[in-house]
């Protein structure tokens, strides 16, 4: 006798492939939906930016008329950020991978330390602003300067960074770690010479990702007290300064008053997401470049 | 059940290599392990391991399996301790000196006793940088004492005539072979006493295996080699002493001659006869 009747096989075959093409539909509109919004936003930017995007605009300091208003101010309030952010998150976080990946025992301690690493990362970053804001502009009298929005963005992004220099420290092989002290390398030697430079491109790429968000983020900017005009441009590290994502924000509010505002915080975010663009794609570049070498 | 035949050996005289009976006599042991235990967690991985394991020769370790035989030769450089549950008891004497006490530096014991492993793994670096590499961990920074030792290693593997156009390209582009030669070299490089190879042939292929043997012949005029082989007719062409190891226990330990041809335990009779393993 055979267990498997053909013809109630070929009864069920029919439906069996409708219920086939209907989960591939379904699964097609999933992902049609996210790209027909993101085709909506971004049409809806680019055409009220048209027109707005000029030398000017991105030379000019900020004005309360519109044609006069550019964005030199935030560009570069960004860049400097950019200058506190970069190398504090670096040293911070490949330091703190280092250590967990390479000299902690793996114990409870480094199991506490992991999970709180990974549940900092999801905290609302409006309480990071908060944070920013009690130690380094009022504890430490900073006031809301680049070096104090800076080290708040730089503690916001750094278990991105943590998490990505340990994933990159973690995927080095162990047989070169062998390699190397099979030689009579001390630990540190075998760091610095072999895991390092095999894991730069993966910490390189959390590195440049984490900085686009921090590139993009609002709200602790916000909460630590940025001012919504300001049109000296920044210098140093204990300027006022603004940034380009709080000049869309301010900007956006105030449209209700002036509408061209609406246009000019239009074009800032075409900016923005030029920038980011531009940084994601080094990011994929370098991860490209250095895959899998062994 | 462990016996060291290290003093018969001395009176006997017969072992595979042709040196004189005076030679023999002068032989000194490296490598010394008295009542070696190793657990891995609970594991009773190596139980009461006494061998003696003298310069200058090429020894063997062979055993199925599971049989303890790279932990062992993983004991010897204390490589195993990357592993963190592992506990040993018992003692190892490297040229007298026990390498598991605390004030025994690994660092300074594996300048000493270099590794060859079983897969290749050259540093993804330019062949010159992974020969150069054992020397500047050391501190030695001269560009023509560096540029020395670099083709004083890769002759001494073998290798130097094929890569000599190339030291600058990755040592990814090599051939298999090619790799664990480089590998071998890597290891001259910082002048070892002993060279431990863990079944260093068994990712090659036939003809790489057959120049890695040569080899190893060529090095036991300068080296000690500790070998663990997967291969029983590779441990007999090119070893002087054989251990073979079941279960975490050394079974024999003998000339090599002489375990292949008249062992004195049953189980080893059964393993080179390939009645199991």
């Amino acid at each position: 006798m055979k267990y498997v009747d053909t013809t109630q096989v070929q009864k069920k075959m029919s439906s069996r492939l409708l219920t086939n093409r209907i989960a591939k539909t379904l699964f097609l509109l999933a992902t049609l939906f996210g790209l027909l919004v993101l085709v909506v936003l971004i049409y809806r930017v680019f055409s009220q930016s048209l027109g707005w995007i000029d030398f000017d605009f991105l030379n000019n300091r900020l004005s309360t008329n519109p044609e006069r208003a550019g964005i030199k101010g935030a560009i570069m309030g960004t860049m400097w950020l950019m200058l506190v952010v970069a190398p504090v998150t670096l040293i911070l976080g490949v330091g703190t991978a280092i250590y967990l990946e390479e000299y902690a025992k793996k114990g409870r301690l480094q199991a506490f330390i992991q999970m709180n690493i990974s549940n900092l990362a999801g905290v609302p970053s409006i309480v990071f602003g908060i944070l920013g804001l009690t130690i380094f502009v009022r504890g430490l009298n900073l006031g809301a300067v680049v070096l104090a929005g800076g080290f708040t963005m730089a503690l916001l992004v750094l278990p991105v960074v943590v998490v990505a220099s340990q994933e990159a420290i973690r995927a080095v092989p162990q047989f070169l770690r062998e390699a190397s002290y099979g030689m009579g390398a001390t630990k540190w030697q075998t760091i610095k010479n072999v895991v390092l430079p095999a894991a730069i491109p993966g910490i390189l790429t959390g590195v440049i990702l984490a900085l686009s968000r921090a590139i993009g983020e609002t709200a602790p900017l916000v909460v630590i007290g940025i001012p919504a005009f300001i049109i000296p441009l920044p210098d140093g590290l204990l300027d006022k300064f603004t940034v380009m994502p709080l000049q869309i924000y301010y900007w956006t509010i105030d449209s209700a008053l002036v509408d061209e505002y609406a246009n000019l915080a239009a074009a800032t975010i075409v900016v923005l997401l030029l920038v980011l663009f531009i940084m994601n794609s080094i990011a994929v570049l370098i991860r490209n470049k250095f895959q899998r070498r062994f | 059940m462990v016996v060291s035949t290290y003093s018969e050996n001395k009176t006997a005289g017969n072992s595979s290599n042709n040196m004189g009976v005076n030679k023999e006599l002068k032989k000194k042991s490296v490598y010394h392990t008295k009542d070696l235990n190793l657990w891995y967690g609970t594991d009773h991985a190596l139980k009461n391991i006494n061998l003696e394991i003298n310069e200058r020769e090429v020894t063997a370790i062979i055993g199925p399996s599971g049989c303890g035989k790279s932990t062992f030769i993983k004991t010897l450089n204390r490589m195993v301790e990357l592993i963190p549950v592992v506990k040993i008891s018992g003692d190892i004497l490297y040229r007298e000196r026990s390498i598991l006490d605390k004030s025994y530096k690994v660092e300074d014991l594996r300048t000493n006793v270099g590794m060859v492993f079983q897969k290749p793994n050259p540093f993804p670096k330019s062949i010159y940088e992974n020969i150069a590499y054992g020397p500047k961990i050391h501190g030695i920074r001269n560009k023509k004492v560096l540029d020395e030792i670099v083709e004083k290693s890769l002759r001494g593997a073998a290798i130097w005539d094929e890569v000599k156009d190339r030291l600058n390209e990755n040592a990814y582009g090599l051939s298999g072979g090619q790799q664990q030669r480089l590998c071998i070299a890597r290891c001259l490089a910082i002048e070892p006493d002993v060279i431990l190879m863990d079944e260093p042939t068994s990712a090659l292929d036939p003809i790489s295996t057959l120049k890695v043997e040569q080899l190893v012949q060529e090095l036991k005029k300068d080296y000690s080699i500790i070998i663990v082989t997967h291969n029983m007719q590779q441990a007999a062409r090119i070893s002087d002493k054989t251990a073979f190891f079941l279960n975490g226990e050394v079974i024999e330990f003998d000339d090599t001659n002489k375990i292949f041809s008249t062992p004195s335990d049953q189980r080893t009779e059964d393993y080179i006869t390939g009645r199991f393993g």
